[in-house]
């Protein structure tokens, strides 16, 4: 086999940190060649140094790590010892980057034109016109309609989607050879990003630009990849052709890691999500222990003292459910179509209008006195279990929080109930003098689970709970809700964009678009016969984790 | 508490604060015994023959003033009401400040609006007129010196405060805390209070140097710590005009005052890293 030249040869790439205790190596040995025209991706967990890997392409490393050897090599030039005056022309000329979030990586005070032209200038790519025409044809090229109103607009004016064609546009305005795309879609709603999935692979040919895409998600990495290098804890995993990877996976992390990615039409033919204990279910009463009818939330009626104008449309219209004791309700939809919304009002933390009824008992214009009681029976857990754990609190502390708050046990009853809750989800109780930052993500949800269980609720709202975490804690997290839910007949609320999770956990079903349900039922009828064109659309735009060539080839003996 | 005292005597620099601060209230403390001259006395041989100050010296250890009263002596008892001004006064004012930033923060709405609207305002009005209409419709006297300054100085700590506790009130945090069933007395003061106290602390250090000279140029005025009764900020303010003649008496003061905001400012900085659990067990 002939191997073409590589376009940029990366060989024994190793950085360490700079921490209190000495040098931390965070990168370690990693090797990989990136061939003309081919796209690479970079897969892994977080932590796992893909980002460090394309920012020290870029040498633009946080001064708090440093480069301990290894060498970059760009068409043979070599990037490590290059003056930063050449590193300079190299940025944005032979070598561009995207990024994660689009709002952030543009200047909000510029306008898309100016920012576009400014990128187009320094590296003098007009090519023959001005810089004006040049931006306006990279913005059609990139399939933004109205380019030359776009280029007056602000980045906040835009979408989310739109905003990070803006960023390939800029990107790939001066011809990179190389172009780096650190998780570009992460932020994008599905569907949107499956259109810049679509987009980055035209471009690729139009522009002959080779492309690095750095992912966790190995959906994605199976509709975009033609080689594959999987990290794990900054060193090498393994790498190869996408089907080699994905048919015949040589370590046991890549069997791991790919097992653990949830499937859509996983559980195509059951009704409920899969047991995962032997326990006995526990005896339950039949009717709804959450009732929800004509549900109805609108935000910013107050607006200060001299606030006038019409009230903002709702952002959750009319919603009907309920919720039988012991089930799951999965939640799902796109960002800004009202999901969390119903999940906060549900528990009675904003407020709404139409009635809400947990176990018996109508909430709405509740005392926060009567409310108190409710509380128990209804918790909630957030996406990002760092984010919702008090970080000056001990874990011990935040598990013993609702106890104390509603005044249950002494002092060393709690220390007691906060070892069991601790065991309970498979953590242990000499865990619990230690602060929040000391933990895992994963290892951290499992604390907020604590924290929710501590007053022994029937209903639990779970809001993304597995959205921040890792794919194989993922799995691990989603078992330990399900295994709850066996012994206890919790009900959860589970509220989520990721529609392989949604299927996994769920008995019951609901899809929202623009605060409305568009269609509800059985997880069975939802996702086996979808009846409405946009949960069509939004189960088609799920990057599938097989490559599109297995994926043809199963197509085939199916049919034939 | 035992551990964050180890911890701090650990450190030179904060341990050197430590000691300078302890010299400081000491000498405050034992001013009486310890001042070779009283404070008012004024020796025939304190002045030069052309009627001069004297530079530091074999008797006069650190030089004497305009007037002839020996330095030392007045920075010894000086020190009490600088004290007194600077921890009092500027902790008064942190509290205010804390109390009505957090209340605005977390409250919102037309209450938190209306409290900020009045900072707002206290801070837009000139912050030495509203002392001296204070202080002379009030008799000036060390305590009532002190009140004024914390009533003038409170409004930067609830500005600052109030944008924190906005910033908290948002986060997930509060609102897991609220879908635990808890009160706003609990939120307030056991999930939001301990996130401000690097702030409070750091105001509380930093302000005490501001404040010892707020309480010098109201001195100066005639509105602050009534004379012969010195202060470290009254001691620089009476003999400025001097300075060319006798820098000293600038120089020794001035050098206190630092050293001792200095000293506060470290030990607080300390404090706050120790206090913060994320921090522990880092340089």
């Amino acid at each position: 086999m002939t191997t073409p030249e590589p376009l940029l040869a990366i060989t024994d790439l190793s950085i360490d940190a700079r921490t209190p205790e000495g040098l931390r190596p965070v990168l370690d040995g990693v090797s990989f060649a990136l061939v003309p025209g081919e796209t690479l991706c970079l897969a892994g967990e977080s932590g796992s140094g893909k980002s460090l890997t394309a920012l020290s392409i870029m040498r633009l490393l946080s001064p708090s790590l440093r480069q301990r050897g290894g060498s970059i090599k760009l068409a043979g030039r070599e990037l490590t010892t290059l003056p930063e005056r050449a590193m300079r022309q190299l940025r944005g000329g032979d070598i561009a980057m995207i990024f994660q979030e689009p709002m952030t990586s543009l200047n909000p005070v510029m306008t898309i034109g100016a920012q576009l032209t400014e990128a187009i200038r320094i590296h003098g790519a007009t090519d023959g016109g001005s810089a004006e025409t040049r931006a306006r044809a990279m913005l059609d090229a990139v399939h933004i309609n109205e380019p030359a109103r776009r280029l007056g607009q602000y980045p906040h004016e835009l979408s989310g989607g739109m905003r990070q064609r803006v960023m390939i546009a800029m990107a790939l305005s001066c011809r990179p050879k190389v172009l780096i795309a650190d998780e570009p879609t992460t932020a994008l709603d599905v569907t949107v990003q499956a259109q810049i999935l679509t987009l980055m692979r035209e471009l690729k040919g139009e522009f002959g630009t080779s492309i690095i895409l750095i992912t966790h998600d190995m959906g994605v990495v199976a509709e975009m990849a033609d080689r594959v290098a999987l990290l794990r804890a900054g060193r090498m995993v393994e790498q190869g052709s996408l089907t080699q990877i994905f048919e015949q996976p040589r370590e046991a992390y890549t069997k791991q890691l790919l097992d653990a990615v949830p499937r859509l039409g996983a559980f195509r033919g059951t009704d409920g999500p899969p047991r995962v204990t032997a326990a006995p279910p526990p005896v339950l009463p039949a009717g709804p222990i959450l009732f929800v009818r004509d549900l109805e939330v609108t935000y910013g009626g107050a607006t200060g003292w001299f606030g006038r104008g019409s009230p903002p449309p709702p952002v959750v219209k009319r919603v009907n459910f309920e919720l039988k004791a012991g089930e799951t309700l999965g939640l799902v939809g796109e960002s800004g179509s009202g999901k969390s919304t119903i999940g906060k009002a549900v528990l009675g933390l904003i407020p709404f209008t139409g009635e809400v009824v947990i176990d018996g008992v109508a909430i709405a214009g509740l005392s926060p006195g009567a409310m108190k009681p409710v509380r128990r029976k209804a918790q909630m857990i957030f996406q990002d279990p760092y984010a919702s754990l008090d970080p000056r609190m001990s874990v011990g502390e935040s598990i013993a929080e609702p106890l104390a708050i509603h005044g249950i046990g002494t002092r060393n009853e709690r220390r007691e109930r906060v070892a069991l809750l601790l065991r309970r989800v498979h953590l242990t109780p000499d865990q619990a003098t230690r602060y929040p930052h000391e933990f895992s993500g994963g290892q951290r949800q499992r604390i907020c689970i604590a924290r929710a269980l501590a007053l022994e609720p029937k209903i639990i709202v779970a809001d993304e709970s597995v959205s921040a975490l890792d794919v194989s804690v993922r799995a691990h997290v989603l078992d330990l809700l399900l295994e709850l839910q066996e012994e206890m007949g919790l009900s959860y609320l589970f509220i989520s964009h990721d529609m392989a999770v949604v299927e996994r956990m769920s008995h019951q079903v609901a899809v929202m678009r623009g605060g409305a349900f568009v269609e509800t039922g059985s997880r069975r009828a939802v996702f086996e016969n979808p009846v409405d064109t946009y949960t069509r659309a939004l189960m088609r735009a799920v990057p599938v984790p097989i490559p599109s060539t297995i994926r043809h080839q199963d197509r085939v003996t199916a049919s034939a | 508490m035992r551990r964050v005292f180890a911890e701090m005597t650990r450190r030179p620099s904060t341990l050197l604060a430590l000691l300078l601060i302890l010299v400081v209230v000491l000498s405050a403390l034992g001013a009486p015994w310890l001042a070779p001259f009283a404070p008012d006395d004024q020796p025939f041989d304190g002045l030069s023959l052309e009627g001069a100050p004297l530079a530091p010296g074999a008797k006069y250890w650190l030089g004497t003033d305009t007037l002839g009263r020996d330095l030392l002596s007045r920075l010894l008892f000086g020190a009490r009401t600088s004290l007194v001004i600077g921890l009092v006064a500027n902790g008064v004012a942190v509290v205010i400040g804390m109390l009505v930033g957090t209340v605005a923060g977390y409250s919102g709405g037309m209450f938190g609006g209306a409290l900020m609207r009045f900072t707002d305002l206290m801070m837009a009005f000139p912050a030495l007129l509203l002392a001296i209409v204070l202080a002379a419709l009030l008799h000036p006297s060390l305590w009532i010196v002190a009140m004024v300054i914390a009533l003038v100085n409170w409004v930067q700590v609830a500005r600052v405060v109030y944008t924190e506790t906005r910033g908290l009130a948002e986060r997930d945090f509060i609102l897991a805390e609220r879908s635990l069933g808890a009160g706003h007395g609990r939120i307030l003061f056991r999930h939001i209070a301990p996130h401000l106290m690097p702030t409070a602390i750091v105001y509380g250090t930093l302000g005490i140097a501001t404040t010892v000279l707020l309480e010098a140029t109201l001195s100066f005025l005639g509105v602050g710590v009534q004379p012969p009764q010195p202060s470290w900020g009254n001691i620089i303010f009476e003999s400025q005009s001097y300075f060319q003649a006798a820098p000293w008496l600038v120089f020794i003061p001035g050098a206190v005052i630092l050293a001792t905001a200095l000293s506060f400012n470290l030990v607080g900085d300390t404090l706050r890293d120790l206090l913060d659990p994320t921090q522990r067990g880092r340089g």
